[in-house]
Formats: C-alpha cells, structure tokens, sequence
C-alpha cells in the first residue's frame, strides 16, 4: 500500500462499526454520506469477527455498533456476543425503533455494556416530524426498559434551530426517563445536516439561552446525570481537535467495509480509502494512504503550520475545511485565523435569512430516495 | 460526598474495571470513556466487591503491601470514586 509520509501510530482505542446504513428514520441531520444509498454492499458476519478480532488486538476498546439503525442487521447479538469475548465496551447506537424488551434481555446476555438512545425532541409532534416516523412514545418506552435492564442509559439529543427552543423541556424529560447520561450534540455540519444548513443552524443567541440553561442544569445534577455537550463549532474561534488527531485513536468502518479515519472522510477526495476485505486492520491503521494522510503536522498549510496551537487542535476538521473552503488542507475556517473564517459568519447570515423568508426551502429527510438524487 | 466507614464499597455496576494488555493498564470503562489507572487506584477499586468496608479495605492493603498509614490516601482516593460514580454504598 501507499504509505508515502508513514509516521509512528498510537494504536486504536475506538472502534465504529458502522453495521448498515439501513434505518427507519429519515433524520435530516445524519452524519451517513448524502450519497450512501449507492453502497449496497453490506460486511458479512464473518468480516466484521475478523474486524472486531484485529482491532481489539492492536488496542482497541470502546466499540459503538451504530449506522444506520444497528438493529436491522440480523447478526447483531453475534457479533455483541463475540466483542464481549474480545473484551471490548460495547456501545449499541440506536434510535430504538424496533428494540423490543426481549431482545434488550438477549443484547443483555451476551454482553453488551451500554445502550444509546436518540430522542429528537421533547413532544411526540416535533420527535417524529424531525425522525419522519412516528416514533416518540415508543423511543420513550424502550428508555424504561434499558434502565430496567441495568444498562447505563444514554439519551442523546441532537440539538438545531427546530428544537433549540425546547431545552428545558429536553432536560426535564432526560431526568424524567432517569438518564445516566445525557448527550446534548449540537449538530455538526456534515452529510445530510451540511444539506440542511440553513434550516438547521440557529442564531448565536439561541445557543448561547440554550447553553446557559444545559450549565444550570448540569451543576442541578451533578452527581445524578452526566452531561456530554457537543459545543457548536460554528460559534467558536478555534476548531475542533476533531478525532483527537486524525489517524490517533478512531477508527470507523462503514457498512460495506471501507475503513475511514473519521465517518465523514469517505466525502474527501483522493484519499483511496482501504476496504477490510483486502487489507488487515494492522495494515489499514499503520501503512494506508488514508490513515496516514494527516497525520502529524507536515501536511499543513498555513497559518497552521507555523501556529503555536497547532498540536493542540490538529488544525480542525478536514472534512469541514474541505466542504466550506474547497481544499482539504486548509485551516478549519472555524479558526480566526484562517483566511477563510468568513465563510462561517456567512453561513450563519444565510440560515437566519432563511428563517425569516417566505419562501423557506423545505427539509431534505434521509432516506433513499432522497439519496439516490446525490448519487 | 463522602464514604460512610460502616457500609461496605461496591464497583459501579455500570462501570467495568478491567486489565488493558495492550496499555500494561487497568482501566474503568463506562458509556464512550475510558479513565486508565495507576497501579495503587486499580488496587484499591479491586477490593470493592461489596464485601469490605473502609476499614477492611485499608487493613487489606496495608497488609499486602507491609505499610501503614494508608488510610488517609486510600479515604481521598475513594471519596474522588464516589463522586465519579465509580464505585457506591448501598
């Protein structure tokens, strides 16, 4: 394999196995590629054991069984059953539409750790206008039911401008639902949400109501509730360390085996990257093109290049320098001192100009259809 | 919040403690975290099966480890555990 600018790898903590891009939302925010339906070619059981084996050999730990909806692959439990005999953490990533108690019981006993439930709003209305199905009480119910069970419980929300305003709500259902922990993600513009922009980013006021009252809450329940908070870059002067530094701890394979370095690099040009149908982990995560793509610090450009943050922010994310600058290896333009930085401020100026306009575009949901017009 | 001497000290039945081959680590994994540990921390969190109190912690490690004067250490290390939701009394 390629490998031209190889350097000494930390190995993989996290694994994302992203088993299928089937599922029955159309969440007009996801993080799959706005093209996925062209990848119709989903691993086999036997892949991904090989996959789960190799990564957990080199060190790898915490494992998220995401999409997609995880649920629809028949293997699930399989493959549960085999990262348990791995010793992974395993992580099932749902939005529970179709978890039923007795397959939590059977998830259970073969040895998953932790179930992630996405709730998209605080009313059964918005919940199931934003997830296109109808799917609020039963998400709700599914809740109880992995508390019951014993498994930690996380609720995550994803947070834009059509259910901002409901964060009291949001707060006082994830302690109603007895959450352990409470992911509020502000959405992060990639895939299906790059889209959507202008009719998912809010004003900087809205974050910051929306911030200060998820902060009061937290010290409220300190000690009860964990909260994880996904800050809204778009609202930042310095970028995100987005992956920890690329090809230093994640690594994610998609439904059809491709291995990326983060979920949304399959959307960057010449990368080439490798499938776990030809190559090992070892391979993919130490000689690929791709993974070694940027790492360290010679790749960039300025005004990273010489920045004395540099090693703390990697430069930001690539995926975002590429969609709103057009090249890769510039500086996140979330930066202030990229040349760029403009961009943010006019992405937020065209979102507010599209809430008040008459003519308001509407949604793009995820789902196939929709899909196979970007493919 | 602070550890009661007479209850016994259980790990956190949603958090799992275990040795990490690859880091030469223990480690204690909970939803999409991971906290590695010292060798001293992991000693103390492997003696909190529900059957020990403070005490009985401390003695333990004292004995193992043919020293005195834990107590305070093993106490500050704990009340951060509690507080973490790593380990709990009840």
């Amino acid at each position: 394999m390629a490998g031209s600018n190889k350097i000494n790898s930390s190995p993989p903590r996290w694994l994302l196995a992203e088993l299928t891009y089937a599922c029955p939302l159309q969440c007009p925010y996801c993080s799959n590629p706005i093209d996925y339906a062209k990848y119709q070619a989903e691993l086999d059981t036997e892949d991904w054991k090989r996959v789960l084996t190799q990564a957990r050999k080199m060190g790898a730990v915490q494992l998220g069984f995401s999409g997609g909806e995880p649920l629809t692959r028949k293997d699930l439990t399989e493959l549960v059953k085999h990262a348990r005999d791995l010793g992974y953490y395993s992580n099932l990533i749902t939005s529970g539409y179709g978890l039923t108690e007795e397959k939590i019981i059977q998830l259970k006993e073969a040895g998953l750790d932790h179930i992630q439930i996405s709730i998209q709003a605080s009313t059964q209305e918005l919940n199931d206008h934003i997830a296109g199905t109808t799917s609020f009480q039963l998400k709700k119910e599914v809740a109880h039911l992995v508390k019951k069970h014993g498994y930690p419980m996380v609720l995550c929300v994803v947070i834009h401008s059509e259910n901002i305003h409901q964060m009291p709500e949001i707060l006082a259902m994830a302690e109603e639902l007895g959450a352990d922990y409470l992911e509020l993600a502000n959405t992060q513009y990639y895939g299906w949400a790059h889209a959507n922009r202008d009719l998912l980013l809010p004003t900087k006021a809205q974050f910051e109501q929306a911030e200060q009252i998820a902060q009061a809450f937290k010290e409220k329940v300190a000690g009860k509730m964990k909260i994880y908070y996904v800050v809204p870059d778009f609202y930042e002067n310095r970028p995100k360390a987005c992956m920890n530094g690329w090809g230093t701890t994640f690594l994610t394979i998609a439904p059809d085996g491709v291995a990326l370095p983060c979920h949304s690099a399959r959307e960057l040009p010449g990368l080439d990257c490798p499938n776990v149908k030809d190559y090992s982990i070892e391979e993919i995560w130490k000689e690929s093109k791709a993974f070694n793509f940027f790492r360290g610090f010679e790749w960039m450009k300025e005004p990273c290049r010489s920045c004395d943050e540099k090693e703390k922010d990697f430069g930001g994310c690539r995926c975002q320098a590429y969609l709103l600058t057009g090249d890769m290896y510039n500086a996140d333009p979330v930066c202030s001192k990229s040349p760029d930085h403009a961009v943010i401020q006019q992405a937020i100026d065209s979102a507010a100009k599209n809430t008040v306009s008459v003519d308001a575009k509407p949604l793009i949901f995820r789902n196939s259809k929709n899909s196979r017009l970007f493919s | 919040m602070a550890i009661n001497p007479e209850l016994p000290i259980q790990f956190s039945r949603t958090h799992r403690l275990q040795w990490e081959e690859a880091q030469q680590k223990d480690v204690i994994l909970y939803p999409e975290g991971m906290v590695e540990l010292n060798q001293s921390s992991a000693e103390i969190l492997k003696l909190c099966d529900g059957t020990r109190n403070l005490a009985q912690i401390v003695s333990e490690l004292e004995l193992k480890f043919a020293t005195s004067g834990l107590i305070n250490d093993i106490t500050a290390f704990l009340e951060v555990a509690l507080k973490n939701g790593w380990i709990q009394q009840n």
